[in-house]
This record gives structure tokens, sequence and C-alpha cells, in this order.
């Protein structure tokens, strides 16, 4: 290292490569953006405040935009989103003790859907760590179950390693947030800078990958004897790239795929073999498909409760491979017959010179015939008879932006009928928290869609209740002239739990009744646009409206208080037990365009 | 069944409670803990030996292996190894029962380490079963135990196998790096000063 070099001080206006090529004196606060600046970091989500102070003030030199939030679990989220929708690091800031610990529930969140995120926070200063200090909290303790690593770091020279280290961690194997909390006398000393030198040792991957000869064998002989072979497809296609080689498989061999919720963007919604969702609230045929299957080809999924039913009675004739980078998943849910744990993409191309063409066409015709007439009727056609159903919301969204649009939805019954009506044929185009489950995510996590992909058109689907958890985002929203399109299925209920109530707790409706400000009233008080819609004629004209006007644009639907997500799968339940929608009613249980 | 793992960990701050809040999450109780340096410099060696059943083992090493800082780990359980635990007791003894513990502790192989008018302490090393023993022994003849300490298992395979962690070390940091990556952390923690040249 050239120490008279190291001496300087770092001019913003000096050529940018400059700062990467030379190393240079910086601050502890601007070595963090720095290192971001050249982790290939554009956009930040954050919330500034006294133990994040420092860095903040050095923020102006640096080529990043940032967009304040109004809540730092809405950073989360938004890094969250800002992450599903590129394949890139998210990046959240929040300052020390509430402003970490607020990021709480969106770390959770990324932890359970595998999502690559670098959370920075500050600290008090390391001479009064440990002292109860004034916005002190041990946020490395806390996050220490919900983040794939986590750093405290309190000298200026350890920053660039610590960050260099986080984006590596976040996005290597199995990816997941980490957090890297840094006391504020840290960000105020300094060090010399020197990018490549502060570069994280190479990635060791997990010790128990590997593929022997033996088990590609074994999985190649169940792929040519099955005569019933179902594929699941899980996040774990777009975290791996392996989504042209997953076709491949499947038309190759003629294998139907069934989906994860995650996992609803990995293959065309319109492919001839792709058959739907699987799970809870999962297609019947798809759900019977499994149960019927004589081999099960798990692509990067986890057998979820939510996706098995009972495991006793999960797919009892079926042989099993599971492909899976993460070995802690082998056999944890489903006892596996062949386990290749690796990378999917890496996997599947070692499989696919071996793989011949086979005709898969009585097996598909089979799973044909149990869709019945569930499948085939037009949800369009049927004639309106004065109620506006959630489903008929999601169906004409779907139409009116010819399926191309980036739709984050928020968790309940909205979530799981954007599932069942929305056909994603792009990836990454569906965004929602599966694992966790986090209500309040849709807002949030569509803000850091939109900065991901500003010229994508984007949609929240949130439900009346989940979206009241972080309706304060809608200042964000206008502050960043963001323009994100919200429909509001608003049924007057927390609707999922008053669906359980309904099934299992007698009709016992209690706390679940929801009054709602006027959304409309809410979206204008911010300067945002806005639209009732009563009765399913208006539903196309207003997301029209939506789709034209520049600028937000919030649409509140006023649907069935009522209604419930059909199929379900009670829980305890096999995957075949389903409760199906009640004869008589009018709307089909799903509906595919013919 | 217990489980007895060997695990190697990088010498850094927090790594014990990365571990043990793992053995939290799985909801797996462990029965002894012991760490202390291993032969590298910069990697502590960890013997946990846990209670869970038999199919288990395979989650546990897996899921330790996600920690960041965990660099190798070895299931002891059903290998050939030796597996030693170090105690001591301090019981009460005046004089004229002293000697019949002389006798006991030479039978088991136990060390007088103090003797005070009214106590002696014995420090004894073996398996579990034979401190066990020892202890029910006491308790059997009337001896009061005023005091007892044990250290957990610490095991070790037999014969040539190494530990693996010099190979898996060699391939990410040269032993140099680690030293250094040491010595940074002995001047974080107040340990050596930094203008000392070691």
């Amino acid at each position: 290292m050239n120490n008279l070099d190291a001496n300087r001080s770092y001019n913003p206006h000096a050529a940018d490569a400059e700062l990467y090529r030379q190393p240079t004196r910086l601050t502890g606060a601007e070595t963090i953006w720095a290192t971001m600046v050249g982790e290939g970091v554009r956009d930040v989500f954050g919330y500034p405040g006294g133990a994040i102070l420092p860095a903040y003030d050095a923020l102006h030199k640096f080529p990043i935009r940032h967009i304040l939030v109004r809540h730092e679990q809405g950073a989360a989220h938004m890094a969250d989103g800002y992450a599903r929708a590129s394949g890139k690091v998210g990046v959240a800031v929040a300052t020390s003790g509430p402003g970490a610990t607020n990021l709480v529930t969106g770390i959770a969140t990324a932890m359970l859907d595998s999502v690559p995120m670098v959370c920075v926070t500050g600290q008090v200063s390391s001479k009064v760590l440990g002292t109860d200090a004034f916005q002190e909290v041990d946020i490395t303790g806390i996050t220490l179950p919900v983040t794939k690593h986590n750093f405290l770091v309190t000298r200026a020279e350890d920053i660039a390693a610590a960050l260099r280290e986080a984006f590596q961690i976040a996005k290597s194997g199995r990816p997941g947030p980490v957090l890297v909390d840094i006391t504020k006398d840290a960000q105020q000393g300094s060090a010399v800078f020197d990018f490549a030198a502060a570069g994280p040792p190479p990635h060791r991957p997990h010790p128990m990958l590997g593929i022997d000869d033996g088990s590609m064998r074994d999985a190649l002989e169940l792929l040519r004897n099955a005569e019933r072979p179902v594929i699941l497809a899980g996040h774990g296609i777009l975290h791996s790239g392996a989504l042209a080689e997953m076709r491949a498989l499947a038309e190759r061999m003629q294998i139907p795929v069934a989906c994860t919720l995650l996992g609803l963007t990995a293959f065309p919604a319109s492919h001839p073999l792709n058959l739907g969702m699987m799970g809870m609230h999962g297609e019947s045929w798809v759900n019977h498909a499994i149960q019927q299957a004589d081999l099960l080809i798990a692509c990067g999924m986890r057998f979820d409760d939510r996706v098995t039913g009972t495991l006793p009675t999960y797919a009892p004739r079926a042989k099993k491979i599971h492909i899976e980078i993460d070995p802690a998943e082998i056999n944890k849910n489903v006892r596996i017959d062949v386990a290749l744990v690796g990378d999917l993409k890496q996997v599947l191309e070692a499989l696919l010179p071996e793989i011949e063409n086979r005709d898969g066409s009585v097996w598909l015709e089979a799973i044909s015939s149990m869709k019945g007439t569930a499948a085939v009727r037009d949800i369009q056609k049927l004639p309106d008879n004065g109620h506006l159903y959630a489903a008929h919301v999601i169906n004409d969204l779907w139409r009116e932006t010819e399926g191309d649009a980036i739709v984050v939805t928020d968790v309940g019954q909205h979530q799981m009928w954007e599932a069942q009506y929305y056909k994603h044929d792009r990836p990454r185009s569906l965004i929602t928290s599966g694992g966790l489950g986090t209500m309040g995510f849709a807002l949030p996590a569509a803000i850091g869609a939109k900065v991901a992909c500003p010229d994508r058109e984007v949609w929240v689907v949130a439900g009346d209740g989940g979206f009241q958890m972080t309706s304060p985002e809608l200042a964000t929203i206008a502050q960043e002239e963001l323009d994100i399109n919200i429909a509001i299925v608003n049924n007057g209920y927390l609707g999922m739990v008053r669906q359980w109530q309904e099934f299992f707790y007698d009709k016992n409706y209690e706390s679940t009744p929801l009054r709602s400000p006027d959304f409309v009233k809410l979206a204008d008080a911010h300067g945002i646009r806005g639209a009732h819609v009563r009765r399913r004629a208006e539903v196309i004209d207003a997301v029209g409206q939506a789709r034209r006007h520049t600028g937000a644009f919030l649409i509140d639907f006023h649907v069935e208080q009522e209604d419930s997500v059909y199929p379900m799968i009670p829980s305890g339940s096999a995957l075949h037990e389903m409760i199906r929608r009640p004869s008589g009613n009018p709307l089909v249980e799903t509906a595919t365009e013919r | 069944m217990l489980h007895t793992f060997v695990v190697l960990v990088e010498d850094k701050p927090g790594v014990l409670s990365r571990v043990t809040s793992l053995f939290r999450r799985l909801n797996i109780n462990i029965a002894s803990l012991t760490v202390g340096s291993s032969e590298t410099g910069g990697v502590s060696r960890m013997t946990i030996v846990a209670a869970a059943a038999e199919d288990r083992a395979h989650r546990i090493r897996a899921s330790l292996y996600k920690l960041v800082e965990v660099l190798d780990i070895d299931d002891v359980g059903r290998q050939s190894a030796v597996v030693r635990e170090l105690a001591l007791l301090k019981v009460e003894a005046g004089p004229e029962t002293r000697s019949d513990l002389f006798q006991l502790a030479e039978v088991f192989r136990a060390r007088i380490v103090d003797l005070a008018p009214e106590s002696l302490m014995l420090e004894l090393t073996g398996s579990a079963s034979k401190i066990e023993g020892l202890v029910q022994i006491l308790l059997q003849s009337n001896y009061r135990i005023l005091e007892m300490a044990r250290t957990g298992r610490m095991a070790m395979r037999r014969g040539h196998h190494t530990s693996r962690v010099t190979d898996a070390l060699s391939d990410a940091i040269t032993p140099n790096e680690l030293a250094l990556a040491n010595r940074r952390q002995h001047i974080a923690a107040g340990m050596i000063d930094e203008d000392d040249p070691k």
C-alpha cells in the first residue's frame, strides 16, 4: 500500500474510480457508503437518528439514492421488495435502539423467504456499549436467530471488510439477510479505505454440499421409470437462475409442474405443463396430482407445512428427489429418496444431458380430467349478480395489465386470490411474504420493487387490514413521486382470520370486523389520486384510470364481505382433503382463459 | 440418545452464543459444552454433548455448518474416541475419615489436591461413568460432598485422523492472515498493546 496516497482525503468531485484504485483515508461514515458503492449499491432505504447521523452526514458525497421511509419496518420491507424484484442485494439503514428493533419484522420476513439483504444500523459509541446508554439495544443479539449472520463493528478500519463480507454472505449459497451494527465512534473515526484489500475471503461452500455419482444415477433411474412424475417448483429456481434448465427438464420429459407460492413466477403460468399453485389453497387437481404421483422432483423448495398437509399422508405413493442448496432442508419434513444437495442450476445442467424425450400424455390427460369443470369456465362470462368478488378484481387486473405487472401482495385472503387468479408469466413478477406471512408487507415492498424496476408497472394488492399496518408509507410514495398503483381488496374483515373463524370456530367473529378510514380520502391527504369501486362493472374502468394516470393511484374495491378462499386444506388434514366451494355459489374456484 | 460433536470455530466474540442459540432454537438440551483452544491459532474447539433423537444429528450438523464462524464439525458419537471429563470434588472429612478417602481415591485414581482440617478435595479425570461411580460410592458411604465441579466431556478421535480444520482454512485464509486476525482481536480486546511488536 502506498502510504503517501493513503493520507489523501476523499474528494467527492474526483473521479469515482480513483477511490477504488488508490488506498484513501476516509472517515468510517464515508467508508460505509464508499463500500456500498463499490458493491454496486445505488439505492438504500432508511431513517436517520442519533447513532447513524455521522453516516447520513457523509451520504451526499456518494452516488446513492436514499429513500426516506416513515417507519424502519418499511425500510426493511422495501429493501426486501427491491431484492426480490431485481435479484440484487437490498439495503436498509436505521439508527440504534428503536430504529434497529423496528427493522426486526422485516429482517425475519427476508430470512424466512431467503432474500438477500444487508441492514446497517448505527450503534452507541463503543465506549458506552453495554451501559444501557440512550437508544442502546443489543441488536446483534436480538437479530441473531433471524439473520444469516451479523456483525458488530467498533472501529473505522473494520467497516469495509465487515460490509463486504456482509454482501457476500447475503447473496451466496442460500441467500438471506445480514445485519451490520456500526458504533458511532467507528463512523466518526477514520481509516485507510482500500476496497480490494477489504474483500472477503473466498466463499466457503457448505461442506455438506455435494452430489455423488450414485445419487445422480439413482435420480436418473427414478426419472426414467416414473409414470406419474410431478415437478415441485420453488423459490430456489429464481435464486439459482435455473428457469431455462427447469423448463427444459419439464418439456423434455413432459412433466407437469406444481408451484409453491414463492415459486409461482419461476415457471410461466401460461405454459401448458404448469398446473398452478399447490398446497393449502392450491387448486384441487394440483394437490390430487401430487397425492397420486409416483415421483416428486422438488426443485428449490422446502416442503413447508402449507404445501404438504399432514406429513404421514403426503404423496404416499411417490418417490422423492430433492434438489436443494441447503443441506439442513434435506429430510427435515419429508423423507427423501434421493437428495441432490447443490445449486439447482448446476445440478440440472448435470442432469439434462442424460435426459431423453419422453411421452407424458397419459399422465397429463389424467390430470386434465381431474380439473373437471373448475378450470374451464371463464369468470368473465359469469352473469353479473350484483356482487363484487375479489376474484373479479384480480381477474380483471390480470387481463387489463396483460399479466405483465409486478404485483406485490400483503398477507391473507387477497394474497391467495392473487395467487389463484393472476397468471404470472414473467419471473419475479409476484412479490409476497410467504414464510413469515407478514401483514403490512405489500406497500413498502412495492416501493422497493418500483425503485428497483422503475420502468415496470407495479401494483399493490392488499387487504384493508394489512394495508393499515404500514399505510404511512403512502407519504414515502408521495415524497418520492413513485408511480405505484394500489388495489385494496376491502371486505371489512380481517378476512383470512374470519374465514378460519367461520370454518373452525363456529362463526364466532371475535375481533375480526374492521372499520377502516376512507382510503380514497387517505390517499387524497397524501396528494394521491383514488377511486372507490363497489360494482363489478366499474372494475375495468378504474384499473384503466389508474394505469393511465401518471403517479400513484389507489382503488378501494369494496368486495363481498364474507367470501372465502377455496379450496382449503384445514391444517391437520391430508393434501387431498380439501374444503370445496359450496355448490350453488356462482363463483368458480379458479378460472383460466379458454 | 446423547450426541457428541466436536466443533471447530473461529475464536471471535459471540460465536458461543450463536452455537448455543442454534440448540435452543431446535429445542435441544445441551448436556455439556466445553470450549478451549485447538491446535490452530485463532480456532477454538468445542465439545458439545446434547440429548436428541438419533435422526437429528444430520440436521444439527447441517445447521451448525450454516453458522459463518463454524469451520468443522465431527460427529464423534459412533467413532472410536477418547472421551474425558475432569471433576473436582470437595468432601467433608475430618482426621478419622481421611484415610478411608485416601484409599477410595487410589482405587479411582483420583488425586488429593487440597487438604483442610475438615475437608479435602479430589481431582478425578476419566469417563463420565467413572466420575459418577465415585460420586455414588461417596454418597452411599455417607460422605458429604460440599462442592462438585465437572468440566463436561472432551472428545478426540483415536488414530491419525485430524480435525481437517487446517485444510479447510488453508483454502480460505493463510496462517499469516489468521495470525494477523488474531492479533487484531487481541488488540481490540485489550489483551495486547497495539505497539507490542510480537
